[in-house]
């Protein structure tokens, strides 16, 4: 397994925002079939990492690497490599002038010139794998924001992606329509996608992840198997990281009632 | 009474009259708005553009058109120009001139608004399905902004119709300047003439633009989603 090509490989990987450094050297590999979870404070540059692998952000210096092939170059065609990764965001991102279907579609026809039977007929699969096929001529203003993230998620999917990115998916989501959407995220995983996850719901990381990384002030702290790293956190920054999640009893025993 | 409204709109070319002073309104206020529109866009887009001059050069005339009184702005192009300058320009060339300066400032603001409140994750979700930019603005962007710019559109148009009386003071036979010459003459004999020209006067302005607004209303509906 550990010579397949990973999907994807990212070697030292700077990025700054005018003089700031949000990411000091970040190398990781993402391979087949497998989910890594980054983890980390707000402004550890977690976001800013996905960012960069789809050409949102451009990068200082460092390699990224898709199938082996190196997307960082100045020749980039991000068009076309977007098409193959997917990436889902925090903010409701759909279009509001367009029905769900017409959102998923988009990307489908125009970009990849695919035939519209065929694309219609995985769209409404996907809809319904999600539990959404009934709301699939609703417009987007109509949907919970669970129902949002969930067709988003369909959206990126049916571009038939090498590997899946979700920033945060579900940070601005009531929590009752949390579950939903990490719900199709843990399937997804059961079905072999690969992605690379961010996310603040740690009973969630733990459960998708083939491997944490927990990431700080713009590096890499600490890289490994969920249980090891909810467990036993190697680094200081971590375990204080965790214990965030963590409440300590603030009750005191209660007092018997003594009527005066 | 009846009779008495009817005496006046048979007089003479009366109501022929009013229909020619009908016409003379809508063809400055069609003129007037079409070249607002096309400009408007320009001028709003170039309000857009990182080039701090020229959105500095933009808010400069927008600034001071739209804060000047119309009638104003038709005094100084009719009046000024061609007392100082010599430039006779026909009246109604300059109620069409004056009302573009004043309907591309305003169809500017609007152009601006409508391009800066699409919020900026559109333009990036586009991209992560692998749209071009310009696929992006084609499907995207520029579906969003025209439902945006409909309203303010439709408002502005009706506002610019019911402005061109002002026409009136620069001698140009619109529909309001003619309503008053019949009242004038047809007043002597007949003391209810200025209440049946005004009201009809009244009911042309409200035809024409009630479709107009109502068109708004059935856009605004079609795409609320």
């Amino acid at each position: 397994m550990s010579t397949a090509q990973p999907v994807l490989r990212i070697r030292d990987l700077h990025k700054k925002y005018d003089r700031l450094e949000v990411l000091h050297g970040i190398s990781l590999d993402v391979p087949r079939g497998r989910v890594l979870v980054v983890i980390g404070p707000s402004g550890c540059g977690k976001s800013t990492l996905l960012r960069c692998i789809n050409g949102l952000e451009a990068i200082e210096s460092g390699d990224i690497e898709l199938n082996g092939e190196s997307i960082s170059s100045g020749k980039t065609r991000w068009n076309l490599v977007r098409q193959k990764i997917g990436m889902v965001f925090q903010s409701y991102d759909l279009f509001p002038h367009m029905t769900v279907m017409g959102n998923i579609l988009l990307g489908p026809l125009k970009a990849q010139g695919r035939d519209r039977r065929e694309v219609t007929r995985e769209a409404e699969q996907l809809l319904d794998r999600v539990g959404l096929l009934d709301r699939k001529d609703s417009y987007p203003r109509q949907l919970s924001g669970g129902q949002k993230q969930r067709v988003a998620i369909v959206r990126a999917l049916c571009m038939n992606p090498e590997i899946m990115l979700f920033d945060e998916v579900t940070a601005s989501l009531d929590p009752e329509m949390v579950r939903e959407v990490l719900d199709v995220m843990l399937g997804l995983a059961e079905r072999g996608m690969t992605m690379l996850i961010v996310t603040h719901e740690m009973a969630f990381a733990r459960a998708v992840a083939d491997k944490i990384i927990f990431m700080d002030q713009g590096v890499i702290v600490e890289s490994a198997p969920p249980n090891v790293f909810f467990e036993n956190p190697v680094s200081d920054r971590a375990r204080r990281f965790l214990n965030i999640f963590q409440f300590d009893g603030v009750k005191k025993e209660e007092q018997p009632h003594v009527e005066s | 009474m009846l009779d008495s409204a009817l005496n006046v709109f048979r007089q003479g070319r009366n109501l022929a009259r009013l229909m020619e002073g009908l016409w003379v309104t809508l063809e400055i206020s069609a003129v007037s708005v079409l070249l607002s529109m096309l400009l408007g866009i320009v001028v709003g887009l170039l309000m857009t553009t990182r080039k701090p001059l020229w959105r500095a050069a933009a808010r400069l005339y927008l600034e001071l058109v739209r804060f000047v009184p119309i009638l104003v702005l038709l005094y100084i192009f009719y009046y000024t120009l061609s007392r100082n300058w010599g430039i006779n320009l026909e009246a109604k060339i300059v109620a069409v001139l004056v009302f573009t300066l004043w309907g591309t400032a305003e169809m500017a603001d609007l152009v601006r608004g409508a391009a800066t409140s699409l919020p900026a994750h559109q333009r990036e979700s586009g991209r992560a399905i692998g749209l071009t930019e310009s696929q992006i603005n084609r499907y995207v962007i520029i579906p969003q902004a025209v439902r945006r710019l409909i309203p303010g559109v439709i408002n502005l148009t009706t506002r610019m119709i019911k402005t061109t009386p002002f026409v009136f003071f620069i001698n140009v036979p619109e529909l309001t300047k003619v309503g008053q010459q019949i009242v004038e003459v047809a007043g002597m004999k007949n003391y209810m003439a200025s209440f049946w020209v005004y009201a009809f006067i009244f009911f042309i302005y409200f035809a024409v633009c009630y479709p107009i607004s109502r068109f708004s209303g059935f856009l605004e509906k079609k795409w609320e989603n």
